[in-house]
């Protein structure tokens, strides 16, 4: 079995890597419209995989030391109202995909045209910043209390602490936020096709993603909307299960930047590192 | 002819107890080296490497501001670095090896060396706890009414300084000890029947001869404070990119491995400077 970004598995499938699996054999209907993500996970009318699992690169907070409604506007995270409290998610794609959507632009659209102005924001961004943090890090200064933001965190960060930390949430503000997507794939070369393919099923069932979703290793959305079903109303609550039409309206998937714009944008966020 | 035969019986001897270390050497370091040379001279372009020689790697190193600025960090930590923990392990060596009684002072070294024993990155981790906002030090300061409000400590230059030096400050103790310890008592006993006190002894007697010590372990703090990536990664917050975290951003997200290659070539330079310049000091030369 392979998982792999949603994004990536064309280049997957370009490798001769991904067996077919029959589309029939999944419950492509049961999952959300907005993940099923047929351009990336079907070619030629074939299926290859299966969004399993997905969530949001956004705004994580302690809803005890800022204002819940503060993190509505996108814009707060170059605001100084909370200089010095706030922990940057050290990824450039969604960070600068963030950016972007602060300043109205789409993710799928971002070009070199628009690379200054995502560098002026992610230089003032930096000013009113505490750090700059890998996943380890920046949940932990969150968690601590030394940092009170994390922009580009998301229910992937907060939701598994929801039982001790219920001071810390997440949430999707009005100008939207960045998707990820993860998808689920049978290698061509596996020796147990079939087994293969009932474990892919059981994970997309409804009670294979309630599970996958609030796994210890981290918690995020099932891709199934069937798995509300089984998740317990505080893990709907962590996840903002009720929200997901409206979330799911209003985030973007990850940038897909030529080389040349990948370059720049590491550049940029190189520099801002710097500053 | 029997002496020539013995010469040549003698010579391939000596090739035969040579070999082994010359091949590793130059399996293991000559030939990397000198692929890693070429590797810096090549290009990443779309994606793709380009295997056309040319230094544009060594020119984008001092055009682009971000990249020259990671060594200029990285020489800056480390130079602090290494003055505070001489500056620190120094007290402590001689403590133990002039002050501890002889049957305490290997326990007193293997306490001085403890540290050594954690993970690194578990102990880089445990400062930011100890450093942060709600950590230990900022709760202590509050508690005693030192300070109002809690000090930046963590994320920031401070904290890697902080964890790199209770790392180093265990190395210099343990070269600067061995040092001391091999003085004869001899030497202060002549430098107090010329008059001297214990401050002129120390100034003119003992901190001359080791010299050495210090030297051998600051270059070592050096070596591999300048070439380390976790602690500044970990404690600095990312607010500012040492060296060796650039080459790493070379290789994790760009796969730009011949830019990779040629900051490591920079990076070894430095090194090789701070040698020349410490076997300068010392006066190490080949007889």
């Amino acid at each position: 079995m392979l998982v792999i970004d949603g994004v990536d598995v064309q280049r997957a499938v370009g490798m001769d890597l991904l067996a077919e699996i029959p589309a029939d054999a999944l419950p492509t209907a049961d999952l959300f419209p907005e993940v099923r993500m047929e351009a990336n996970n079907t070619k030629d009318g074939k299926t290859y995989a299966v969004t399993e699992k997905f969530g949001y690169n956004t705004i994580s907070y302690d809803k005890t030391k800022v204002d819940p409604k503060d993190m509505q506007d996108l814009s707060i995270i170059w605001s100084d109202k909370y200089k010095g409290r706030i922990a940057l998610y050290d990824y450039y794609l969604p960070m600068i995909g963030l950016v972007g959507l602060g300043l109205g632009k789409k993710t799928a659209e971002l070009s070199d045209a628009d690379m200054p102005a995502i560098a002026e924001k992610l230089s003032e961004m930096k000013k009113v910043s505490k750090q700059v943090s890998d996943v380890v890090s920046s949940q932990t200064a969150l968690a601590t209390g030394e940092v009170d933001i994390l922009v580009g965190g998301g229910e992937w960060i907060t939701a598994a602490l929801s039982g001790e930390k219920p001071n810390l949430d997440w949430t999707v503000p009005d100008q939207g936020a960045v998707r990820w997507a993860q998808s689920i794939g049978v290698m061509k070369t596996s020796k147990k096709q079939e087994l293969a393919l009932k474990f892919v099923q059981y994970i997309v069932s409804p009670e294979g993603q309630a599970r996958l979703a609030t796994s210890s290793c981290y918690w995020a959305m099932p891709a199934n909307a069937k798995a509300g079903e089984h998740l317990s109303d505080a893990q709907k609550a962590a996840l903002r299960w009720n929200d997901q039409a409206a979330y799911l309206k209003k985030t973007q998937l990850y940038p897909i930047p030529s080389a040349e714009l990948d370059q720049k944008m590491q550049d940029a966020w190189t520099d801002m590192m710097q500053q | 002819m029997f002496a020539q035969t013995l010469e040549q019986t003698e010579r391939r001897k000596a090739w035969g107890f040579v070999a082994p270390a010359l091949v590793w050497t130059l399996a293991f370091f000559v030939v990397p080296f000198l692929f890693m040379v070429a590797m810096s001279l090549w290009s990443r372009q779309s994606g793709q490497i380009v295997r056309a020689w040319n230094l544009d790697n060594y020119f984008a190193f001092f055009e682009k501001a971000a990249l020259f600025k990671g060594l200029i960090n990285s020489l800056e930590i480390t130079l602090i670095v290494t003055v505070l923990s001489v500056l620190l392990a120094y007290p402590l060596a001689w403590i133990i090896a002039e002050r501890v009684p002889k049957r305490f002072q290997r326990l007193a070294l293997i306490l001085a060396i403890l540290p050594f024993w954690t993970s690194y990155v578990v102990r880089s981790y445990s400062w930011l706890l100890v450093l942060s906002k709600n950590g230990v030090v900022n709760q202590t300061l509050m508690t005693i009414g030192l300070v109002s409000e809690p000090l930046e400590l963590a994320s920031n230059r401070t904290a890697t300084v902080i964890g790199f030096v209770h790392f180093f400050v265990m190395l210099l103790t343990l070269t600067i000890y061995a040092n001391l310890v091999q003085l004869s008592p001899n030497y202060r006993r002549a430098a107090a029947d010329l008059g001297a006190n214990a401050f002129q002894t120390f100034r003119h007697v003992i901190l001359p001869l080791t010299l050495p010590g210090i030297m051998t372990g600051a270059f070592l703090t050096f070596v591999l404070c300048i070439g380390d990536y976790v602690t500044p990664q970990i404690l600095g917050g990312n607010n500012e990119l040492v060296l060796p975290q650039i080459i790493m951003l070379q290789l994790g997200r760009r796969a730009d491995f011949p830019m990779a290659a040629a900051l490591s070539i920079i990076l070894m330079l430095a090194v090789t400077l701070a040698y020349v310049l410490c076997a300068r000091w010392l006066k190490i030369e080949r007889a």
